[in-house]
């Protein structure tokens, strides 16, 4: 993927970044002049529905928790980068970030940025906003991931010095991230937002409602094309295609592939599809008997249909998966690696090795891990095929992660599209990661993680992920059969979007990109 | 009905009135500390469930702590109950602001549907009552009694569905969703709680026209009620000035325990139609484990039923000159 780019990736975060801005808006503009679309327009308001909304909705970027917050971050605040449309990260407040070891990075900030009330963006906000993860009353939800920050500091009203606790060349995509969007400094009021984004908070009520107004002095010119923006949540699922069919909403996200049909139908409406590295995979604790034993886990990887999972759960909008978490499409997606097929035959004789055939296991899905109930239902008949007893136990979503999940031998979980390949391994593969969700410990999957988060080249590092890739799907406790894709349904009227693999609504950033042709 | 009547009646309805605010208060206390107990047997607590699946164990005890939730659970609940004897009800551990404030967003919005509900709901029903009443055992009263059973038996949620996919996807006539906003014409008001208040409406209504109808029957079989048409009075008026003071008290109650179903027990409808109510409120407490604003919506359901219920007997009462003498 590296290939298509028009700079390589060193190039562009190193000195290429002062055109920064006018390659990424050339980026984004040429795709859509050659697709026929015509030019964006100003003016306009709409109303859009995520899944969720409750009292927990927030303006903190570092206590985003849900979608319905990392769409209403990148609405009001800015990052020092952003993700294009391939998932690169680009500069954004930040016009150029570079570094030679990958360990001291030297942040240019643009100038002439100012906050929506007035003040302009300085040296001492970025400091202030990426030191705030560190503390522990701040909650943040990527604490972990700052903990590798060892240092900032200004040097100089629009130079920033990063300095990590070791090499990490993914710094840029990591602080494109909502959580580490940019707030003015001593930010403690979090009722209204005061950022940089492309938008200004006209009202924030949690549980009912966000309104955004376009912000005239966003940096980047022209932009944002919408007026307004209302962000509502709609918990109900068929509610929510029912207010977008009905005109009441002009966007929703997380359609359920069954609505597909009904959206489909309508003329007036369609579906951005987004193939992204959403997962929910079977979990096989290696701690614990009989899931520890490598034949067991061979078998139940044999045992999954994905074919039938793709087609019968997610209506065909998924992408086959093999037993490791980088998604095709990645840029270090290992494609030789070979496709694991369903085969009861070799499931039976893993099985028959490990001297459990006939044995009675119990596994736990859950609404709250997408698609487990019925995953875990097609393993149950397959498995009483080769002579395997699954006992399905659908528990609640309510406290499914705190009390389930990684806590039974036989577990399902789900995991969410990162930004890069270092934190997927990081956060759920590494031996001694929290959620190391089978508990695998395979040491030199260590030793190559970090060997290429501090690898500068990119060949090498693509086949230090491609090994690791392997090892995940030969050794790891965990079965992925399929990436789900995230679908977004739209008033056709509304133009500008396109996937980012980020997730859906273009990786939550779509408010910036997106205008209104009534 | 002598002056002296209506003054004793005065005083039995003060004395009742005084000891139901009484055992009220005693109700409360008991609910708080029932809801507090089974909601903290709940796995995971607001810190677990604010971090979610990406929580790690400093992450935890740090956010515990600065909620206060690594106190013993009695000292939580004294500290609670302290608050709210001097009228404040805390701070929502999730939403980061005063449980006051974010009732006050939400209870108006209970109130309005449940007002508007009761608006539809109670004069039809009573309409449906006792007109089947009076023309008991023909053909009309079977079919209203048909129609009734039936809008009882149907589930709310289908109710509402039906609903939608009619009105808003096909015809286009309401909007799918109900979207409380302070700018809305008086036409738009309507027509966003068009459907909300049809689907509630449907539920109360069939329980309360079978009950004012039960009433009525009741007592149209007493012998004053032959005395009266012996009499040679109309039907209409020997139903509304002989029959009706008489089956108020069943009547009312009937209502008092429909209409309290209206602000706890509208979450399907706020949920089909999104709207930001008390009961969902409550719900995302109960998910997010957020104790002090759990308590607040508990207490507020529980004192509304109880008042309902206090002003359903005073109105029996003095509707009922045998009551109001004793």
């Amino acid at each position: 993927m590296a290939g298509d780019l028009p700079f390589t990736r060193r190039a562009l975060l190193g000195g290429a970044i002062g055109a920064g801005l006018a390659a990424t808006a050339s980026g984004l503009l040429v795709p859509e002049a050659a697709l026929g679309q015509q030019r964006p327009k100003r003016g306009g308001s709409i109303r859009v529905a995520t899944l969720s909304s409750s009292t927990a909705d927030t303006l903190d970027p570092a206590k985003g928790a849900l979608s319905t917050d990392y769409v209403r971050h990148y609405m009001f605040y800015s990052g020092l980068t952003q993700y294009d449309r391939q998932a690169v990260p680009r500069p954004a407040l930040a016009e150029s970030i570079e570094s030679r070891d990958q360990t001291l990075w030297r942040v240019k900030l643009r100038k002439g940025v100012v906050f929506h009330d007035g003040g302009p963006l300085t040296s001492a906000d970025i400091v202030w906003s990426l030191l705030r993860h560190k503390l522990p009353g701040t909650a943040s939800k990527v604490k972990t991931i700052a903990e590798q920050i060892a240092e900032v500091k200004a040097a100089g009203p629009h130079e920033v010095l990063i300095r990590l606790t070791g090499p990490n060349a993914d710094l840029p995509a990591i602080l494109a991230q909502s959580h580490f969007l940019i707030l003015r400094k001593g930010t403690r009021d979090f009722r209204t937002a005061n950022g940089t984004g492309p938008y200004k908070c006209a009202q924030f009520k949690p549980g009912v409602r966000t309104v955004a107004v376009r912000n005239e002095n966003y940096w980047k010119p022209g932009r944002p094309w919408l007026d307004r923006i209302e962000l509502i949540g709609i918990p109900d699922e068929v509610s929510r295609v029912n207010a977008l069919l009905s005109g009441d909403v002009q966007l929703i996200m997380a359609v359920n592939p069954r609505s597909s049909r009904r959206i489909m139908g309508s003329s007036a409406h369609n579906l951005l599809e987004t193939k992204s590295g959403l997962y929910t995979d079977l979990i096989m604790r290696q701690d614990a008997l009989p899931t520890g034993n490598p034949h067991f886990v061979l078998a139940m990887k044999y045992l999954l249909d994905r074919e039938l999972i793709k087609r019968a759960l997610f209506r065909n909008y998924a992408v086959i998966a093999n037993d490791q978490p980088i998604p095709p499409g990645h840029r270090y997606y290992r494609a030789d690696l070979p496709q694991r097929p369903h085969d009861l035959d070799r499931a039976r004789y893993h099985l028959q090795k490990a001297g459990l055939t006939g044995v009675r296991l119990p596994v736990f899905a859950s609404p709250a891990a997408e698609g487990s109930v019925d995953m875990a239902s097609v393993l149950q008949e397959y498995g009483s095929r080769i002579g395997l007893k699954l006992a399905v136990n659908r528990v609640p979503a309510d406290g499914y992660w705190s009390t389930h999940w990684m806590k039974h031998p036989l577990t399902f979980g789900n995991t969410n599209p990162r930004p890069t390949a270092d934190l997927i391994f990081s956060l759920f593969y590494k031996s001694d990661a929290a959620w190391n969700e089978s508990g695998w410990k395979n040491p030199r999957f260590d030793r190559l993680l970090l060997e290429a988060r501090g690898e500068s080249d990119e060949a090498r590092r693509k086949q230090l992920y491609g090994e690791m890739q392997g090892l995940v799907h030969q050794h790891c406790g965990v079965g992925i059969p399929v990436f789900i894709s995230s679908l977004d349904g739209f008033d056709r009227r509304l133009k500008g979007l396109s996937p980012i693999p980020i997730g859906g609504f273009m990786g939550y950033a779509f408010a910036e990109h997106v205008w209104w042709d009534g | 009905m002598t002056s002296n009547g209506t003054r004793s009646g005065t005083r039995t309805a003060l004395v009742l009135i005084a000891k139901r605010l009484g055992s009220a208060l005693l109700t409360l206390l008991l609910v708080s500390m029932v809801v507090f107990t089974i909601s903290s047997l709940l796995p995971g607590d607001a810190a677990q469930e604010t971090l979610g699946q990406s929580a790690t164990p400093e992450q935890v005890a740090a956010l515990r702590h600065q909620l206060g939730l690594d106190q013993p659970a009695h000292l939580r609940y004294l500290n609670w109950l302290g608050g709210m004897l001097g009228g404040n009800p805390g701070q929502s551990m999730v939403a980061n602001m005063p449980v006051s404030e974010v009732i006050a967003d939400r209870l108006p919005n209970s109130l309005v549907l449940a007002g508007l509900t009761a608006l539809v709901a109670v004069p039809l029903a009573l309409f449906i009552g006792i007109f089947s009443a009076m023309h008991r055992g023909t053909k009309l009263d079977r079919g209203l009694n048909i129609a009734t059973l039936s809008m009882v038996a149907v589930p709310e949620f289908l109710v509402a569905t039906i609903a939608v996919l009619i009105f808003a996807v096909e015809l286009r006539l309401l909007p799918s969703i109900t979207l409380v906003s302070e700018e809305a014409s008086w036409g738009e008001f309507l027509r966003s709680y068009a459907m909300p208040v049809m689907t509630l409406a449907f539920v109360v209504v069939a329980q309360m026209a079978r009950m004012t109808r039960g009433a009525v029957i009741a007592q149209l079989n007493q012998p004053y009620v032959e005395m009266a048409m012996l009499k040679g009075l109309r039907p209409g008026r020997i139903v509304l000035t002989h029959v009706l003071p008489n089956a108020i008290g069943p009547i009312v109650n009937a209502m008092a325990l429909s209409l309290s179903y209206l602000l706890g027990g509208a979450i399907i409808v706020e949920t089909i139609f999104n709207y930001p109510g008390l009961a969902s409120l409550m719900v995302n407490a109960v998910t997010s484990r957020d104790m002090p604003l759990l308590q607040a919506c508990a207490m507020i359901f529980c004192a509304a039923y109880l008042l309902l219920v206090l002003i359903a007997d005073v109105v029996a009462i003095l509707a009922n000159p045998r009551l109001r003498s004793q």
